[in-house]
């Protein structure tokens, strides 16, 4: 076993206890913090995958981004002092049907596929061929993209304001 | 080098996570934040394809996921925080009125 295997086995026992953790933790804050230890295992992920940038981009848009509006909803929807910040689960039996039947399909899709690959070397940065490719391929839907972030910026403030 | 089955295996296991917890929280804060982890075990899957077959376009899209995922939680939590503004609570159990 080298290291790869063991930085690989420790993102990924990260990974897993967090997300379960998000899942079936009663307190909600503790679900955002247990998000973020899952970001963070997805970055490390990401690292060994070879995407460097990408880990980076997570870092800075989930955790700096997303985790911190997330806390701001957790506090702005629940009386920190009158109610209690806990919750109750729900649909019990249909869930557990649906998940089974889905969970086995795609394990079974995952397994039996002979996944092709190639073990081409990777080079050492990705942000060269990224940023050539999001300029000269991708360039219509990099627009799009920022008129959509736009139309939700613009789209959230109007609909959280008070009326 | 670890076979790629791993990497899908535990972003299956990442999408099921979001999965249980779309269908069984209450809160639905919670819910929001299990589409967040469906759409990183999506990216997950997207870097490993990409990795593996030595082809960079599949880190590109997980860029626009990304995007499309900033976008979704600014307007997700302005829609939490609208109706708890209007019915005073956030549990999709009491949030029923397009129910029949």
């Amino acid at each position: 076993m080298n290291i790869y295997d063991l930085i690989f086995y420790l993102f990924a026992t990260i990974t897993v206890l967090s997300a379960l953790a998000v899942v079936s933790t009663k307190n909600i804050i503790y679900s955002a913090y247990n998000l973020m230890l899952t970001f963070f295992g997805v970055a490390g992920l990401y690292v060994l995958l070879g995407a460097d940038f990408l880990a980076i981009v997570q870092l800075i848009v989930y955790v700096g981004g997303i985790l911190i509006l997330i806390l701001f909803g957790v506090m702005l929807t629940n009386k920190v002092n009158g109610m209690p910040i806990h919750t109750e689960v729900t649909n019990i039996i249909p869930a557990s049907i649906t998940i089974g039947l889905f969970a086995g399909i795609v394990l079974a899709f995952f397994m039996n596929t002979n996944w092709k690959s190639v073990t081409t070397e990777f080079p050492a940065t990705t942000i060269q061929s990224l940023g050539k490719l999001l300029m000269n391929e991708y360039i219509l839907i990099f627009e799009l993209l920022g008129v959509l972030l736009l139309i939700a910026l613009i789209g959230a403030a109007s609909i959280a304001r008070k009326q | 080098m670890i076979p790629i089955e791993y990497y899908l295996i535990l972003s299956a296991f990442m999408f099921i996570m979001g999965v249980i917890g779309v269908l069984t929280r209450k809160n639905a804060i919670i819910v929001f934040m299990s589409i967040e982890l469906m759409l990183n075990s999506a990216n997950l899957t997207f870097v490993t394809f990409s990795s593996y077959l030595g082809n960079v376009t599949g880190q590109l899209f997980v860029f626009f996921v990304m995007t499309v995922a900033a976008a979704e939680a600014a307007v997700g939590l302005a829609i939490i925080i609208a109706l708890f503004r209007n019915k005073q609570t956030v549990s999709i159990d009491e949030i029923n009125i397009l129910k029949w």
